[in-house]
């Protein structure tokens, strides 16, 4: 509880004067330094595999984005063309039409986000403050909760998507039992893709809030609230003045977690409606993947998930300036 | 401290409708799995006018699900096992020492979590692609040695980040008693830091193999008919002539079992894992 959120732990000088160093202990000589190799040989493994899987892939990618990788190069890239920015004009001449689909894919990709941040936090918030106070039955909820974060991703939405169907499925059905349409609507195809593709992202999010800001929740010191008791403040009162406050830099973390997993999610549709979702459900993960293995064209794929990664670093660079800075004035 | 009414409408509420919305898919993935196929293609009903045991027989011949299931245990054990080794590696190393590096290793690691992963696709699928070429055999492209690997680093930043908080639980000084004993730094890892850290061992263990086992995105480029696994597998069912249903919901069910059992009963370690990063 020395930090204030998950970034801290990196930052090494705290680490150092909360530690100590055992090689210091016990000063040998020859000791000392094979004590000093000990922790870049104990990391080494896990370099080489991020080297190997994530750093050198990106490098790759970046060097793809400005070469004309279509099908014909993917098993001989040597020969590739060198076609400069021309994938990154193709992806932001938002007046054509490969420009403009791009563009629309953002824009939903934005709609979509932020609805299932912030339905997801609401739901999270309303789960944990309920089931901080006992009550009888409350272990019972509380690991019903976590069934959908446990299920396998793709089983939890394949389920959501036979409730979806038209003819069979239990949405429709209690549409029209309760009388508010015939139960004849599509949940899969036209715009009300987007509807279903929002409400299964929730389903599968919101439990990894709540459990989030449970954790949060338990680490705020009881005599807080025994003070603002005794001075007589009721239970929303404290909640709104205390608890939320408190809750901060929990949020912090959890809301850009929360705002990158989705805004990249690729599972959602690709399980709901295959390789090519309906237009109003083409998100940008799958809007990518679409133009890179059904068209085969990686040069323009990469140029895209490029600009992907710039827009995700400065917004998360931004968040991180705004608020870290605000909650460490706080 | 007395709760107003207005709280216990709240909670009332809030258990309610959260409750309806996990169960009712949840009842519908039961129900839908013991109805015959008729029943299913037909309008829906809550609950089943038939009962059999049928689809569950049905799962393993319409599509070859053995084959899909041998495929991931393989590929999630092995790289669950790597990835756990690695992480106790990385792990004791972040917690034990402070080094030059410490914080850009941990600052990049928990990054990479973050990017997109089609980010890592496409250069992936390319890089694959051309070593086999190289090689002359096929190594790495659909293969489910391509497959660990690369699930293998999916799990990693949160698993080191995991053990790296329960080994900083340990009191340091097990470990100083261990060097006066003359253990070495591996010796005193495996023999003392270790099976005090069990549970978080173990809860690491369970997260990369679900990690794993749900993935979705590599798994359905970087695998052939031969080596697919359940996440694409599964949705095999659905591109047949009819869309047999209830073998989805029971084959849902079955790869769904294990993972949430697992999952709800070591729920305690792995809750105080994954949070602990955030809240500390």
């Amino acid at each position: 509880m020395t930090s204030n959120s998950t970034l801290d732990r990196t930052d090494g000088r705290r680490g150092a004067a909360r530690r100590g160093l055992p090689g210091h202990a016990k000063p040998g000589r020859a000791r000392g330094t094979s004590h000093r190799l000990a922790p870049y040989l104990l990391i080494a493994p896990a370099i080489i595999l991020e080297l190997l899987i994530h750093i050198v892939p990106m490098v790759v990618g970046v060097w793809m984005s400005f070469v004309g990788l279509t099908q014909a190069y993917i098993a001989n890239w040597s020969t590739a063309p060198w076609e400069g920015l021309s994938s990154y004009k193709l992806a932001l001449d938002f007046s054509s039409p490969i420009g403009n689909s791009f563009l629309h894919s953002f824009e939903v990709t934005c709609l979509y986000t932020i609805l299932v941040v912030g339905i997801s936090w609401t739901l999270g918030m309303s789960a944990a403050l309920v089931l901080h106070r006992n009550f009888r039955g409350r272990g019972l909820f509380r690991t019903l909760f976590l069934v959908p974060y446990a299920m396998p991703i793709y089983a939890g939405i394949m389920t959501w998507s036979f409730m979806l169907q038209r003819d069979n499925g239990l949405v429709n059905h209690v549409l029209k039992s309760l009388g508010l349409t015939n139960g004849d609507s599509f949940w899969l195809i036209g715009s009300n893709a987007f509807w279903s593709m929002v409400v299964v992202a929730v389903w599968r999010s919101w439990p990894f809030a709540f459990l989030m800001l449970l954790a949060g929740l338990q680490n705020i010191p009881d005599d807080v609230y025994d003070a603002a008791s005794v001075d007589g403040a009721g239970i929303w009162k404290q909640i709104r003045h205390i608890t939320l406050p408190a809750l901060r830099p929990v949020n912090l973390v959890m809301v850009l977690m929360l705002f990158l997993w989705t805004f990249n999610d690729f599972n959602t549709p690709f399980v709901l409606f295959g390789a090519q979702p309906p237009k109003s459900a083409d998100i940008i993960s799958i809007h990518i993947y679409g133009a890179s293995f059904v068209n085969w064209d990686f040069g323009f794929g990469s140029a895209m998930s490029v600009l992907l990664l710039v827009f995700l670093l400065v917004v998360t660079g931004i968040y991180l300036l705004v608020f870290n800075r605000r909650s460490r004035r706080a | 401290m007395r709760e107003p009414l207005s709280f216990k409408v709240f909670r009332v509420v809030v258990l309610a409708v959260l409750s309806i919305f996990i169960l009712v898919p949840m009842w519908v993935l039961f129900t839908s799995s013991v109805k015959p196929l008729g029943d299913v293609q037909g309008k829906f009903e809550w609950w089943p006018s038939h009962v059999t045991l049928q689809p569950f027989k049905d799962i393993w011949s319409t599509v070859p699900l053995g084959k899909y299931f041998l495929n991931s245990l393989i590929v999630c054990s092995i790289s669950m096992v790597l990835s756990v080794i690695v992480a106790i590696f990385a792990g004791y190393a972040v917690s034990r020492w402070t080094f030059r590096g410490r914080s850009v290793f941990t600052t990049t690691i928990l990054s990479t979590q973050m990017f997109p992963g089609i980010l890592f696709l496409l250069p992936l699928f390319l890089i694959f692609v051309n070593i086999d070429k190289v090689l002359g055999f096929t190594l790495l492209y659909q293969t489910r040695v391509g497959l660990i690997i690369t699930y293998l680093t999916f799990s990693l930043p949160f698993a080191i980040w995991m053990l790296a908080g329960y080994f900083d639980g340990i009191p340091r000084e097990l470990d100083e008693a261990a060097r006066v004993d003359g253990a070495s730094t591996l010796g005193t890892l495996f023999r003392v830091v270790l099976p005090a850290a069990r549970p978080g061992v173990i809860a690491v263990a369970v997260y990369s193999f679900m990690t794993s086992w749900g993935e979705v995105l590599f798994a359905s480029q970087m695998t052939s008919p031969d080596t697919q696994t359940l996440s694409i597998g599964l949705q095999s069912y659905s591109t047949q002539i009819n869309v047999y249903w209830n073998q989805v919901m029971a084959a849902s069910l079955v790869v769904s079992v294990p993972i949430v059992i697992a999952f709800l009963l070591l729920q305690r370690y792995l809750v105080a894992g994954l949070t602990a990063g955030a809240v500390k």
